[in-house]
């Protein structure tokens, strides 16, 4: 995948391009929002990582200006501003998503990856499967192995927004911003307790366990 | 309206009463003074001198009326033809009819005057004609209903164009206050270029404004620039030591030492976020949306969010919605605050507690409160636990950043809302968010519309 980072912290760029390009991602930087807008305009990306404060064009621009040249990639902001109102204000000039600074790695990576799945064309689905796990999305039913799983309609969104991204790292803040839509630090850490309830139903007695967790990052459904 | 009716109408009689009084006290005063010059000449020349006195006034008077008569009313000298219908007492001024010939035509005519009795069994009638007074009078009186009539109208409309001008003026200044109340700080008064009081008002609030909004944005940017100079370091700590853990490619001490100071890092960087946006929301600096927000639906979604972690620790978490509990609020916000509360409760409330959420509007506005079995506050120590960083000698080794109910605190101030640590009974702690009747939105709300 191809991705752009504008970024004007250059130890921030540089560590950003690095880990991107160990996770196997082609990387082009720019260090300034004019330069960040003629790269995004000339060059074909599938995804484009975009500073708030920016020398020049600040972030904002930078959005305003692809979306009105009709580029439509995936954006992820990142922002050391304050966050309850510059969210709203970045997502309305055409972000797709946001992320305060400090950030971890492994939580960009997991939302560029949903950001680049969410691009990706996949029809109308009726139906997720992940190994012998099913999830009708019509009838809302659950199954593995054939047998029912009986699920409440919140652990329902929450296995699905799983399984729309089987293979990739979900992480906690993710999760409670796509299921529950809030974006609030919920002190304890209720989503873990929501993840295990929902492994008791569909990975107990079961000898492949399907939900995983990732280690100082999220959770993860696959087949093995 | 019915005061100025009533003034109105007291005005105008006080007027008319009054004119009459001064117009009737001249008459008495000429009657008199005719009186005493006919005492005069009878006390001089006896009954004939006044007679004749009469023949001669007759002749050239045509205001002055005589009639000097036997007892039996006939006529023996003066200017009126035959004795008039008097009621009254002889001495008092009387007022009465008479008959005049003029161009030809008899006219009944209006008089005052006097009778008093003359030794001899006569008696004399001096008076005046007071005819126009009188028509005026009536004039007066049959049209004063109607001027009091045309005065009400004509002082309605004024008063209504006037009041409706200012009102006008009021409101234009009460909107723009509004649209500032609701966050919009580059609003302005607009100016009507009279140079009136109001101008004057308009003129002033506005030199008021571009102080508040030139202080507020001052604040926002030193917030602005402390969020990002202090989170630019603190991200590229946090790169450094995920960039040393993924180099150690081994897991071991030293990988564990790192991870602990990853740890330590984001607890640092939870801290600085509460503390930071308790600054932004305490100062108001924010420009957080602002929607119609269902209380009793974000409550729902707390108790959900919260419900397996209360289950986890054998405590029960229910909820008593009210319904329609909306007020104007920020979602985020709202259900950052409830859900410190509720996690509080859940943390200190020991196993087989209980843990409610109430959601109810009340004569004072609008309620959201979260209680407990457990402890409770002691009440000195409850003035201190919403300060920031202050945590109790009981709650020193749990997990936490002492900012919880700093962070309620600032977003019900935020919302206008005041936070109260009150007795739950039969025993633990009820933490009510009390919501004051300006806040309380009677519209449905919007789906989402926060975010």
């Amino acid at each position: 995948m191809r991705i752009l980072v504008v970024e004007d912290d250059l130890e921030a760029q540089r560590y950003l391009v690095q880990g991107l390009k160990e996770s196997g991602h082609v990387v082009d930087e720019a260090g300034d929002g004019d330069t960040g807008l003629s790269l995004a305009l000339s060059r074909p990306y599938d995804v484009a990582v975009v500073d708030r404060m920016l020398p020049g064009l600040d972030g904002l621009k930078v959005v305003a200006g692809m979306r009105e040249h009709g580029n439509s990639i995936p954006v992820l902001f990142l922002s050391a501003l304050s966050e309850v109102d510059d969210r709203v204000k970045g997502l309305k000039a055409g972000g797709d998503d946001y992320l305060t600074k400090p950030y971890a790695f492994v939580e960009l990576l997991a939302r560029i990856d949903a950001l680049m799945r969410r691009r990706t064309p996949t029809g109308v689905r009726t139906r997720l499967d992940v190994g012998d796990l099913e999830l009708d999305l019509l009838t809302r039913a659950a199954k593995r192995s054939g047998t029912d799983i009986e699920l409440q309609p919140r652990e329902f969104r929450l296995l699905e927004y799983l399984m729309r991204h089987a293979g990739q790292v979900v992480t906690r803040t993710m999760l409670l911003e796509s299921v529950w839509e809030y974006h609030f630090d919920p002190q304890t850490n209720v989503i873990d307790v929501h993840i295990s309830r929902l492994r008791a139903k569909i990975d107990k007695g079961f000898e492949a366990p399907l939900l995983h967790t990732v280690r100082g990052a999220g959770y993860m459904i696959r087949a093995h | 309206m019915l005061l100025f009716a009533i003034s109105v109408t007291a005005l105008l009689f006080f007027t008319y009463w009054n004119t009459r009084r001064t117009l009737d006290a001249q008459t008495d005063q000429i009657i008199e003074a005719e009186i005493t010059g006919l005492q005069e000449e009878y006390n001089h020349f006896g009954l004939q001198g006044v007679v004749e006195t009469l023949r001669a006034q007759s002749l050239h008077s045509n205001q002055s009326l005589y009639l000097l008569s036997d007892s039996l009313h006939h006529s023996v000298a003066g200017n009126l033809d035959s004795w008039p219908q008097i009621s009254g007492t002889t001495g008092q001024m009387v007022e009465f009819d008479f008959e005049r010939p003029i161009d030809g035509k008899t006219e009944t005519r209006r008089a005052r005057g006097r009778v008093f009795e003359l030794p001899g069994s006569f008696v004399l009638l001096v008076a005046q004609d007071v005819h126009d007074r009188y028509l005026t009078e009536r004039m007066f009186t049959t049209t004063l209903p109607w001027t009091v009539v045309l005065i009400l109208i004509l002082g309605a409309a004024g008063g209504a164009l006037m009041s409706r001008n200012m009102l006008q003026k009021l409101d234009a200044i009460n909107r723009t206050s509004g649209e500032i109340i609701a966050g919009d700080l580059s609003r302005r008064v607009p100016l009507t270029g009279s140079g009136d009081e109001f101008d004057l008002l308009a003129e002033n609030l506005n030199r008021m404004l571009d102080r508040i909004e030139r202080l507020m944005k001052g604040l926002r940017e030193v917030t602005d620039s402390v969020a990002h100079d202090l989170r630019t370091p603190l991200n590229r700590l946090r790169n450094r030591l995920e960039e040393s853990v993924a180099r150690l490619n081994t897991s071991g001490a030293q990988a564990d030492e790192i991870e602990r100071a990853i740890a330590e890092t984001d607890q640092l960087i939870a801290t600085f976020n509460a503390l930071l946006l308790i600054a932004e929301t305490d100062a108001g600096t924010t420009r957080a949306a602002m929607s119609a927000l269902d209380l009793g639906s974000v409550a729902a979604d707390v108790v959900e969010l919260y419900e397996p972690l209360a289950e986890e620790r054998k405590i029960s978490l229910t909820l008593t919605p009210g319904a329609g509990v909306v007020v104007e609020g920020n979602r985020s916000l709202i259900a950052q605050a409830l859900a410190n509360l509720v996690d509080n409760a859940i943390k200190y409330t020991p196993a087989g507690g209980k843990v409610r959420i109430l959601a109810a509007n009340t004569n004072a506005g609008v309620e959201l409160a979260v209680t407990d079995s457990g402890p409770g506050i002691p009440l000195a120590d409850r003035p201190r636990v919403t300060e920031r960083f202050v945590r109790l000698e009981a709650s020193r080794n749990s997990p936490g950043t002492g900012l919880g109910l700093s962070l309620v605190m600032a977003v019900a101030h935020f919302h206008g809302a005041e936070l109260a640590l009150e007795d739950n009974v039969p025993t633990g702690l009820k933490a009510v968010l009390r919501f004051p009747p300006s806040a309380v939105r009677s519209v449905p709300p919007l789906k989402n519309a926060a975010e």
